[in-house]
């Protein structure tokens, strides 16, 4: 039953079961283990952020295909949910034909691109996303009528997943666990719940004999093309479904924050960022992206805190302080980020499963 | 009872100046088995490229069972029943051994774009799988990646692939280059199966003269791109063309 759920794709190495598990049962009770708006806003953005990374390794891990458009396929997902509540009536029909009309213009794009392009070279692909990505970024900053531009959306989400909803009162006194039964609560289980079963569809896809076509392809698609794969579908087929689901993260990262702008979903920094977590989970492996997601997030969350705190208490030694300056942050993010690609060439879920 | 499968007509390429398949028009008989000789250069290769249409032709056509295939893609001249195994090793390395010929005969199956059931659920597809490496003598090193594989062993695999696609039109193209003396008749018996079976196209390019003693129906020349002898082998072989072609060359493959 387990395994099926995992597609039969079982992490392979004890040290990550285990930590796959923590990481499962820490997001699964969020807001009872740590509760605060703080940590339950970076456990959400964790659960978004896993989705959206393990949609990319499905293209970039199992197919082999390079895209710099991930961010605007998110973004898509994400304005489609905003569009639709603020132009819609309140309530959860917007959410939906939000995110499936987002996930959907997202697929389509994703088709015509790779129709265009896939045909030719991979890096033609690439460079074509690229060129698209930064074209729509340019374009939804300037429809500031449409997209509120720079600000970005402010928009009410359906009552009952705000705060200012509450629930059980009289069956058990409106807290579990000291924990305010709100719409939050519910929320924040929607987007858990919506990453978690996306999470799993993506894994049965590599799992199935389409995702084997994928790999096939990547390890050598002069000979997938000769055994009778027609190479152009497969690879705009993996595009389609990267897409769509990297546009649902972006739906329910607009379902939890209630506000988009270029900067949470569509800014090229965010591309960069599901990137570094790719590779540092290692790709082609979709756990990866489970650990790759969360060690980010965290660090981006926490680690600027933590350096502040080691700057004021090396406080007059010379340099030091500068050095650990919480605005060097990203310095430090950078040295890591090198550090595990030299080390942990295959991610650390290939490093665990090698030492087994 | 047999009938021509495969035809070229007047098949060409040219790469700029140079005439690598030079009007060549051939037909290919079912249960026939033809070998290919030529030095090397001769193009050979490139003419079964433009078969199986890895390279597209400058002129002239290619019919299989009477339908003109020369526009088609590599994968739909596939589909149609043209199996290609290629000279110089061509697999998925970082697959392992039963995973390469799963996925020759999922495609066949049709089941690329299957998305949601698990790929090893499919037992009819790793039972047949299975029973071809078994054949080549592979079944062993199942599990492994490829990459991990001896020259000899990937060979075999090479052939297992196209075995396993059981193609209308075998295309082995020096199936046993490299191989050590001890492992290529294992690669060679296979062919010779595949041949007792009725109703198997054999296109086999092949420098050793001892090979293609026994095993062909038919010998093809080719020289500087062009059909210099086709016919009976003993014909053939005693002819001048292959005299002069083959003259102070060595045979054995490199
Ligand atoms: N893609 C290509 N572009 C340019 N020239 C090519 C190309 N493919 C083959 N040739 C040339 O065409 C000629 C025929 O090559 P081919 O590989 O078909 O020979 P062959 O008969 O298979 O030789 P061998 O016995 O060495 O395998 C050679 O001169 C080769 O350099
Ligand atoms: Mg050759």
């Amino acid at each position: 039953m387990l395994m099926k759920l995992l597609s039969g794709d079982a992490p392979r190495s004890r040290v990550l079961t285990v930590i796959l598990m923590a990481i499962l049962f820490c997001l699964a009770f969020a807001p009872f283990l740590f509760p605060g708006v703080r940590s339950v806003d970076t456990a959400a953005r964790i659960c978004v952020f896993i989705l959206l990374v393990a949609s990319y390794d499905l293209i970039l891990g199992y197919g082999g295909i390079v895209s710099f458009a991930h961010t605007m396929f998110f973004g898509m997902g994400a304005y489609g949910v905003a569009l639709a509540c603020t132009h819609m009536e309140r309530g959860f029909g917007a959410l939906i034909v939000g995110a499936s009309g987002g996930a959907i213009l997202a697929a389509l794009i994703a088709f015509l691109i790779g129709l265009f392009s896939l045909r030719v070279r991979a890096i033609f692909f690439a460079m074509i996303t690229l060129a698209v990505a930064s074209a729509v970024a340019v374009l939804v900053s300037q429809l500031s009528g449409l997209t509120g531009g720079e600000d970005g959306l402010t928009y009410k989400i359906p009552r009952e997943l705000t705060p200012a909803f509450r629930f059980g009162k009289e069956t058990f006194g409106g807290e579990i666990l000291g924990v305010k039964t709100n719409g939050r609560l519910l929320a924040y289980y929607v987007v858990f719940t919506g990453a978690l079963v996306l999470f799993l569809l993506l894994l049965r896809i590599v799992n199935s004999p389409f995702g084997r076509v994928l790999q096939a392809i990547r390890e050598n698609d002069f000979r997938a093309e000769a055994v009778g794969y027609r190479v152009i579908s497969y690879r705009t087929a993996a595009t389609c479904i990267s897409a769509a689901v990297a546009a649902l993260a972006g739906a329910l990262y607009a379902i939890w924050l209630r506000y988009v702008g270029p900067d949470t979903a569509l800014s090229f920094e965010i591309m960069v960022d599901i990137l570094l977590m790719v590779v540092i989970g290692g790709m082609g492996t979709m756990y990866g992206a489970v650990i790759g997601a969360t060690l980010f997030v965290v660090a981006q969350n926490y680690l600027q805190g933590l350096m502040g705190a080691a700057s004021s208490a090396v406080e007059g030694v010379p340099i030091l302080p500068d050095l650990l300056s919480a605005d060097r942050w990203l310095l430090w993010l950078g040295l890591l980020f090198i550090l595990s690609v030299y080390f942990f060439p295959t991610g650390v879920v290939g490093r665990l499963r090698d030492g087994k | 009872m047999s009938r021509v499968i495969l035809q070229t007509h007047d098949l060409t390429v040219r790469f700029g100046g140079h005439v690598a398949v030079d009007h060549v028009s051939c037909g290919f008989k079912t249960g026939e088995l033809t070998a290919i000789v030529g030095p090397n250069g001769a193009g050979k290769t490139t003419y079964f490229n433009l078969i199986s249409g890895q390279i597209p032709s400058s002129e002239g056509r290619v019919d299989l069972n009477g339908r003109d295939i020369t526009r088609m893609s590599v994968s739909q001249r596939c589909d149609m029943g043209i199996g290609r195994a290629f000279q110089l090793t061509n697999l998925f390395p970082n697959l392992s051994v039963l995973e390469n010929v799963r996925l020759v005969i999922q495609a066949k199956a049709k089941m690329g774009f299957n998305l949601f059931s698990m790929a090893d659920s499919h037992a009819e597809i790793t039972d047949r799988a299975v029973a071809v490496l078994d054949k080549v003598k592979l079944y062993d090193l199942c599990e492994e990646p490829v990459s991990v594989l001896s020259h000899g062993n990937q060979r075999k695999l090479e052939v297992a692939m196209l075995i396993a696609l059981e193609p209308l039109v075998y295309m082995f193209d020096e199936p046993t280059a490299g191989m050590s003396v001890d492992e290529a008749p294992v690669v060679l018996d296979l062919i010779a199966e595949l041949k007792a079976e009725k109703d198997r196209t054999i296109l086999l390019v092949e420098h050793k003269m001892d090979v293609i003693r026994t095993l062909a129906d038919r010998i093809i020349v080719l020289h500087n791109g062009a059909l210099a002898a086709d016919g009976d082998p003993a014909e053939v072989m005693a002819s001048d063309v292959v005299q002069e072609a083959y003259m102070g060359k060595e045979l054995d493959n490199v």
